[in-house]
């Protein structure tokens, strides 16, 4: 069956929980080790491993009905996973719902936040480093171009990626509709702990350069400054050198606040052209409440955040139907236009389907053609 | 095919152009989704081209800069919004500024055209065949332009403020610039209407000192007093007295009066006449 021919087998965050996840993660020698057994897999003709912190997956063109277990086996074998453990979160599909799947990924569609855009670019390294390899052929070529265009296409023709749905992601969103180019931005963080570090990289991530940290335990500032290449300043100092900076994040756990609306109102004289904002991320809160009614100072708090990421979460939601039917219709073109390219996979026999593919000890291994390096060698 | 066509067909073509900038924009806004830049510029490409044809055309009627009624001052004031627009607001991300562009010109462009009488009078050679003279007229009219545009950066930082303040950041509000951007341009904007409109008037003084029965006391009052807010809002701007929201308010308040104010400033220049349309009289 032709349909046979063309597989995902893997394992992705909805049935594999972190820990499992952490195991199946594949170190870039690892990989470069598995991708060598691969290539050498018999049946296999063409594949492509996707490893990314969410999910596992091989693509694979076969010519034998047992390839798809044959790469499951190579991989426990690579990674010294056991294959029982792989089985209970296996996904495993054929044919046009494999495609179908691929589509999904790479539109975001099977993320754990739907929509999001970084899968995108981690199918396409995984595809150009197996191109570059020699490791995909005229099927894989075609089906992940067109995937390529398809995700492109859903995102361009649906708000299926409209709007940030993590709450460091909204702030910083928020921070880019105040100040556009956050590269000139200067950012205050007040507190040194998760949150505050989690947003200061959310805002690095998006090219802010300028960074001071200020906590009420000095030394801790200094650590969390050293991590994040920026500077520290003395707690007491924060409201007096409030005007140097466009975003103050507040993420401190003192009982009361720790800016008042005056110190804000003085600071403002000092810079009359720019806002402020602040990202009050503290549960009780830092900011005078006041504050937000200030002339250029915009104030968000955490349950602001939240609910701006749930209403863009609802929305994502929304527009998963409209995102499927266009995919629908794609994989469909698709499967059409690579089925006769597929090679034919003879079916399976009596004996062969009665075992247990999943054990390592029935399933063909390369080391039918030649032993399984381990990564420990 | 479009040998043929005269001033004002040209002028409903641009207008029709406008219009489609400002649907297909607002089709974009109900859906919203994101609006191709490209697409908007290339419409409004397209009119601000058939307008500059009519506009020359019109020119070679009246036999220079075509300012000599309602209809060509309003037809000049939209005209140079999009100029501007192409100087400045392309560097825009969003395309918002291109739909709002393109939709205040839609709306001076069809408002002359639909309103006759702005037109019933065309007065050949106004400026007594002196550039100086239409060099200060197109330069104060630009100026209009100018402010035109400034209005529709103030209006857009009056919907950012308001989408940030009121935590409105989905939908439609998504396509708006950064309040900072809008901001910086709106302030360069003043600085370029401000200077324009100061270079017009200085050159327009000359001719005021040398003749002052010339020039109608009712226009220049109004014009100097548009150009006093201007300054007096640019001079608060610099010394930051007046921001934000108050200051974009304060440049759309400016133009509503300004755009009022061209009326007066039409009828006070030439003491109503109502020969019939397309008739060109010279001065």
């Amino acid at each position: 069956m032709n349909a046979d021919a063309f597989f995902v087998l893997g394992a992705t965050h909805h049935k594999a929980p972190i820990s499992v996840r952490e195991r199946l993660s594949l170190s870039p020698a690892a990989a470069e080790t598995l991708a060598g057994s691969l290539r050498q897999l018999e049946g296999l003709q063409e594949f492509t491993i996707l490893s990314t912190c969410n999910r596992l997956e091989f693509y694979g063109v076969a010519s034998h009905p047992e390839a798809a277990a044959r790469v499951q086996a190579a991989f426990c074998a690579v990674q010294n996973f056991d294959p029982a453990e792989f089985d209970r979160c296996r996904l495993d599909l054929r044919g046009p719902a494999a495609l179908r799947h691929l589509l999904d990924v790479s539109a975001g569609l099977d993320s754990q936040l739907l929509g999001e855009n970084e899968i995108f670019g981690q199918v396409k390294d995984a595809y150009a480093a197996a191109q570059a390899k020699g490791h995909t052929g005229a099927v894989l070529n075609r089906v992940f171009q067109k995937a390529f265009q398809a995700a492109k296409h859903v995102r361009t023709h649906t708000a299926i990626a409209a709007g940030q749905v993590s709450i460091y992601s909204v702030a910083v969103e928020l921070a880019h509709s105040v100040f556009g180019d956050l590269a000139s931005t200067r950012i205050l963080l007040l507190g040194a702990g998760d949150i505050g570090e989690k947003t200061a990289r959310a805002f690095q991530s998006r090219g802010a350069t300028s960074m001071t940290v200020a906590s009420r335990r000095l030394e801790r500032a200094m650590e969390l400054a050293t991590t994040l290449n920026s500077s520290a300043l003395p707690f007491e100092q924060r409201e007096a050198r409030l005007a140097e900076f466009d975003i103050v994040v507040c993420a401190t756990s003192a009982p009361g606040t720790v800016v008042a609306r005056d110190a804000v109102r003085t600071a403002l004289h000092k810079r009359p052209a720019r806002p402020i904002l602040f990202l009050d991320l503290a549960m009780p809160r830092d900011v005078e409440a006041g504050v937000a009614e200030l002339q250029n100072v915009f104030l968000y708090n955490l349950d602001d955040l939240a609910i701006i990421a749930e209403e863009n979460r609802v929305a994502r939601e929304s527009e998963l139907a409209k995102c499927r039917a266009i995919l629908g219709e794609k994989v469909d073109a698709l499967w059409k236009s690579i089925e006769s390219r597929l090679p034919a996979v003879p079916a399976m026999s009596a004996a062969a389907e009665r075992r247990d593919l999943s054990s390592p000890a029935s399933a063909p291994l390369p080391a039918e053609r030649g032993a399984v390096p381990s990564p420990h060698h | 095919m479009f040998a043929g066509l005269t001033d004002r067909s040209w002028l409903w073509i641009a207008a029709g152009f406008y219009l489609a900038g400002f649907l297909l924009g607002t089709y974009s806004l109900l859906r919203a989704a994101p609006q191709s830049k490209s697409r908007i510029n290339f419409i409004i490409g397209f009119g601000y081209a058939c307008q500059f044809l009519g506009l020359y055309l019109r020119g070679l009627q009246v036999g220079g800069c075509p300012l000599g009624n309602q209809f060509e001052i309003f037809q000049f004031t939209a005209w140079s919004a999009i100029t501007l627009y192409f100087a400045v607001g392309v560097t825009f991300r969003s395309s918002l500024l291109g739909y709002f562009t393109s939709t205040l010109a839609c709306v001076l462009t069809f408002s002359s055209l639909a309103l006759p009488a702005w037109d019933n009078t065309r007065r050949a050679k106004i400026f007594g065949g002196n550039p100086w003279i239409e060099l200060h007229a197109s330069l104060a009219l630009f100026s209009y332009g100018v402010f035109a545009l400034l209005a529709l950066t103030a209006g857009l930082l009056i919907l950012r403020h308001y989408s940030i303040k009121n935590r409105k950041l989905g939908g439609w509000f998504s396509f708006l610039p950064p309040i900072l951007d809008l901001d910086q341009i709106s302030f360069r904007l003043l600085v370029t209407g401000v200077t324009l409109m100061t270079a017009a008037l200085a050159g327009g003084s000359v001719f005021w000192f040398r003749d002052p029965a010339s020039v109608n006391v009712g226009k220049l009052l109004v014009t100097v007093g548009v150009w006093a807010a201007y300054a007096v809002a640019l001079s608060l701007r610099v010394r930051g007295l007046l921001l934000a929201k108050r200051f974009a308010w304060t440049c759309l308040a400016l133009f509503v009066a300004a755009l009022i104010s061209l009326g007066p400033v039409d009828a006070s220049r030439h003491p109503p006449a109502l020969p019939p349309p397309a008739n060109v009289v010279p001065r």
